[in-house]
This record gives C-alpha cells, sequence and structure tokens, in this order.
C-alpha cells in the first residue's frame, strides 16, 4: 500500500469548494509533486494532510494508518513533517535551536529530567546539539549554526527550514514550493537537495510552480485545477495532457 | 537627603521592584505562550501567601512555603485547563476577559476562605525589628531574603529557557505557534506550562514578601496592575526587560515618598501605565513592530 493515502478529500470554506473530492496515493521513495494554477487548492492539501485544518470529508491514510481526526503535533511525530510556502522559523532563536527543536520530538528525556537538568537530560542534550551540527553539515549551514534564524538570507532560511523538517526523521516530506523566490542557481540547488533527501529513503510530495524543477525531479504528477484532481501521471505524459494545457493555458 | 536614607529608601525600592518584575515575568510567559495578558497573575502571589501562612502551623515555613508553591502551580494548570484550553479559535479579547473574570472569582473564594483580616508569614530570620547594616542604613533581612528568591527565579527561569529542551520549545511555540505544532510539539500543553510556571514563581514571590507587605485577599488587584505597568513599560514578552522596569518602577515609587504623600504611591504606578501606553506602547525597550502584537 501507498505511504500516503487520500480518499475523497474535501474542503469547503463557506461556498467555496476549495478541495473537491481528491484521491490518490504517494507509493514509498517517489518524489510526486502537486501542480495547478494559482488558488487549485494545493496549499490547502496541505493543510489537510498535516492536521492544521480539518477536512469536511474524506480519509488521510499515513502507513496504513488513518490520521484524518489526529492533532496536529501528533501527525508530526508520526513521521510526517512541512515546510511552508511563506518560511515559518522561530524568531529570536539560532539556527542550531531551530534544529534541535525539531529532533527533540525524537528524543526521549522527559519533561521532568529536562526541567531539573538531570545527567540523562544533559547527555540528551549534548546529543541532540551534535546531532543538529551533523544535520545542518549536510545541507551546508554549519558555518551560521549561531545565526539567529531569521536574519539568513532568504535562500538559506529556506535551507534551515529543511533542515528542521528533516530533523523530525520523518518518512515523508511535504515541501511547499521549495523554489518560490529563488533564483535558477538556487531551484538548481534545491532540485539536488531534494533528489538527495529521497536517496536517503524520504518520500517527498511537493507542491511547486517552476515547471522545469517539477518536470526534472518528479517521478508522478498530480494536476489540480479549482479544488478537483484532473491528471495523475508520469512527468513526460502530462506535459503532453490536452486537459491540463487547456487549464494552464487557457482555450 | 542623607546617604542612609537614600540607601534605604533605595532597598525599600528594590525589594518591590523585585515583586513587580516577578508579576511582570508571570505576564510575559503567559502573553508569550498564548498572546493573552493573565489578569490573574496577581493572584496567584496572593495564593502563595495566604497558603503557605495557612499550612505553616501544620509544615514549619520551609515545607509550607514549597508545599504552597505547588498547589498554587496546580491552581494554575486548573484555571488553563478548565477555563481556556477546550476553547476553539478564542479570540485574544476574550480571553483577557475569561482571566479578568477569574481573578474576580478567586479573590471572592480567598475572601470566604481567609476573611478580610490581614495574615502574614513571620519573618524567616529573626522578627521585625531585626536588622542589618549596610553602608549605615538598617535594612530587614526579610528583604535580601526577596531580593535573593526574585534574582534566584530570574537565573533559573532564563537557564530553564535557554538550555534545556522544554524551555526551548515554549520559546519555539512563542516565536511561531503553527511551526511548533508541526515540528510535533504539544502545543496545548506548552500553554498549560506556562500558566503552572507562573502561579509557581507568582506564589513563591508571594511567600517570601508576605513578612514585609502581610497578605490579604485582595492583594492580587494592585499587583497585577503594578505589574501590568512593569511589563509594558519593559516591552510586552521581553522578561530581563522586566526586572529592569519593575526595579525602575519599584525605586521611582520608594524615592516618591520623599516629595508627594505616600497616598498617591498607586497613582504615580498608574499614571506611568497611562503614559507608556500613549507614548510608547512596545516597551522602553521592545522594538516598535514586537509590541502588542495580538492587539
Amino acid at each position: 500500500m501507498a505511504l500516503l493515502e487520500l480518499r475523497g478529500l474535501h474542503k469547503r470554506f463557506g461556498g467555496l469548494h476549495a478541495v473537491n473530492d481528491v484521491s490518490f496515493g504517494v507509493e514509498r521513495g517517489l518524489i510526486k509533486a502537486v501542480i495547478g494554477p494559482n488558488g487549485a487548492g494545493k496549499t490547502t492539501l496541505f493543510n489537510l494532510i498535516t492536521g492544521t485544518v480539518p477536512a469536511s470529508g474524506g480519509q488521510v491514510l499515513f502507513a496504513e494508518s488513518d490520521i484524518s481526526r489526529k492533532k496536529p503535533h501528533q501527525i508530526a511525530s508520526l513521521g510526517l513533517a512541512r515546510t511552508f510556502q511563506n518560511i515559518k522559523l522561530f524568531s529570536d532563536m539560532s539556527v542550531l535551536e531551530n534544529v534541535m527543536v525539531g529532533l527533540h520530538v525524537r528524543s526521549r528525556t522527559g519533561f521532568i529530567g529536562s526541567m531539573l537538568r538531570m545527567p540523562a537530560g544533559r547527555r540528551e542534550e549534548r546529543r541532540l546539539r551534535v546531532q543538529a551540527l551533523q544535520l545542518l553539515d549536510r545541507l551546508g549551514l554549519s558555518d551560521f549554526a549561531d545565526c539567529e534564524a531569521t536574519s539568513l538570507a532568504f535562500g538559506q532560511q529556506r535551507a534551515v527550514e529543511l533542515a528542521r523538517a528533516m530533523a523530525l526523521q520523518p518518512s515523508l516530506l511535504l515541501l511547499d514550493e521549495p523554489a518560490a523566490g529563488l533564483n535558477i542557481y538556487e531551484t538548481a540547488e534545491v532540485g539536488r537537495l531534494i533528489s538527495s533527501i529521497r536517496e536517503q529513503g524520504v518520500t517527498v510530495l511537493l507542491v511547486e510552480h517552476d515547471m522545469s524543477l517539477v518536470m526534472d525531479i518528479s517521478d508522478e504528477v498530480v494536476v489540480l485545477s479549482f479544488g478537483k484532481k484532473i491528471a495523475e501521471d508520469v512527468p513526460q505524459s502530462i506535459q503532453q495532457n490536452d486537459e491540463v494545457i487547456r487549464v494552464y493555458l487557457g482555450e | 537627603m542623607t546617604l542612609e536614607l537614600f540607601i534605604q529608601y533605595l532597598f525599600a525600592g528594590i525589594t518591590y521592584g523585585s515583586i513587580y518584575a516577578i508579576v511582570a515575568i508571570g505576564f510575559n510567559i503567559i502573553y508569550n505562550t498564548t498572546g493573552i495578558i493573565n489578569f490573574a497573575q496577581g493572584e496567584f502571589v496572593m495564593l502563595g501567601g495566604m497558603i503557605s501562612i495557612s499550612l505553616l502551623p501544620v509544615l514549619g515555613l520551609p515545607l509550607a512555603i514549597v508545599a504552597a508553591v505547588v498547589i498554587t502551580m496546580i491552581f494554575g494548570a486548573l484555571l488553563e485547563i478548565c477555563f481556556i484550553r477546550w476553547l476553539v479559535n478564542p479570540g485574544v479579547l476574550r480571553m483577557i476577559i475569561i482571566t479578568i473574570g477569574l481573578s474576580i472569582l478567586t479573590r471572592e473564594a480567598a475572601l470566604h476562605i481567609w476573611g478580610e483580616s490581614i495574615h502574614s508569614l513571620p519573618y524567616f530570620v529573626g522578627n521585625e525589628i531585626t536588622s542589618v547594616t549596610i553602608a549605615g542604613a538598617r535594612i530587614s533581612p526579610q528583604v535580601l531574603w526577596v531580593v535573593g528568591a526574585c534574582g534566584c527565579m530570574v537565573i533559573i527561569l532564563s537557564i530553564f529557557f535557554q538550555t534545556t529542551s522544554v524551555g526551548r520549545d515554549m520559546r519555539a511555540c512563542a516565536a511561531n505557534r503553527t511551526a511548533a505544532t508541526l515540528c510535533g510539539i504539544n502545543t496545548r500543553n506548552m500553554v498549560t506550562l506556562s500558566f503552572m510556571l507562573s502561579a509557581g514563581i507568582g506564589a513563591l514571590a508571594g511567600c517570601v514578601v508576605s513578612p514585609i507587605t502581610s497578605t490579604a485577599y485582595d492583594n492580587g488587584t494592585g499587583l497585577a496592575i503594578k505589574g501590568f505597568t512593569v511589563a509594558i513599560l519593559g516591552g510586552l514578552g521581553n522578561s530581563m526587560a522586566a526586572v529592569g522596569a519593575g526595579l525602575l518602577l519599584g525605586i521611582i515609587e520608594a524615592f516618591s515618598v520623599h516629595i508627594i504623600p505616600l497616598a498617591f504611591q498607586d497613582a504615580i504606578a498608574i499614571s506611568l501605565l497611562l503614559l507608556i501606553l500613549f507614548i510608547r506602547p512596545h516597551g522602553l525597550f521592545g522594538s516598535r513592530s514586537a509590541g502588542l502584537k495580538e492587539f
């Protein structure tokens, strides 16, 4: 069975049907892209999957269990991480600390141990620090570990957000427009990064407007228009699909 | 003004100032995780004093204080769990009004339990006439207890927030609640924890200051106004600035006695609050964008 399975997902905002009966699966180990014109319901779809917005109907199955009724923090700790279109880093915290917050979910020290700074808590804290530094190193961010996260350049903030999401050690990573606002060199870099994340065994579902990036890295593409799924196929066939061309270019 | 008198006033100012600072830090901790001002903050201080006084005959002074702090923390957690936690998409204003209601409720309950009379803990060392001499001025050792306890609380809190993972999670929650949730942090538990922390530090402050100021059921209101003034003065959400602002207000109040009658002391805090709200609502040390984000 697919790692993530959407079954007849619906979301209405008043009269607006933002997501209308969307069903598809994301197989383990793939990079799958969701594309569609502005307002097609892509970000809403992500919000439904991560539980930040309750669905009006339908089911989300993650690793064979129904997560549609679960709280966002529970879903995150099951191994489903995401990044945001408009970067949401923790201000007033260093890059390292941002990543450590992500790592904490996987750490075992309880609440009391951490409060009292027991030896186990201190060891854990050191371990988290080392892990966070390794993660930053892999993303080429170790030089900025002690900088305030929100003071970095836009592209670097994106990478920090990615590092924080990877810190959750997710089996599925949702990326909301990872290349938005980046120049072509940075976009290519992001493409390489996403591919390397997949090499590490993480399944990726991304929303992206940059078609060359999407066609380059994705194994499968889902196309949404006005909340409805209009196509789902490999990139080459999507490029030939009449319905998709009509939606993107008009009649 | 003689040097002795100056030091006397200074220490009086620092004593009250540290209590104001602790109340303000309590405001800040809850403000940071929820964006609301918890007007029941002053009640935590009153409860700490009252509960320790009631437990004193049974447990002895040190244990009575520990028990009072723990009980007040549980009380703080219960307030949050019963009245705040289950609200669906609560507006900031609605939550603030709830805390005002809770503060009135707590005060009235305290009136029924402890009556109208004024109680106080005994001095921790010696009695009301014991004093230590500092630069010719005679200071009650209790003053040193108050300053020491408040100083310790500030240091421990900052270690907690800077170097423990739970503290870091709370800061993450304050910085961006959505992102914190999606990092797997249970933000509701962080809010409960922030109420417990605020209640705990308030209660401890209430215990150490009780011998000097006495404790009555309606102490909380005045302290909440002073603490709020200090929190605004320092810039909401900024606990270190609250320490500075607290000491400033305490010292201004203490020295004002030299110039204007004692009865006007409270008017000073209120005038200062109004002034700061008109001129610099983001506080003396706060940045313009950070101030009053939810209002």
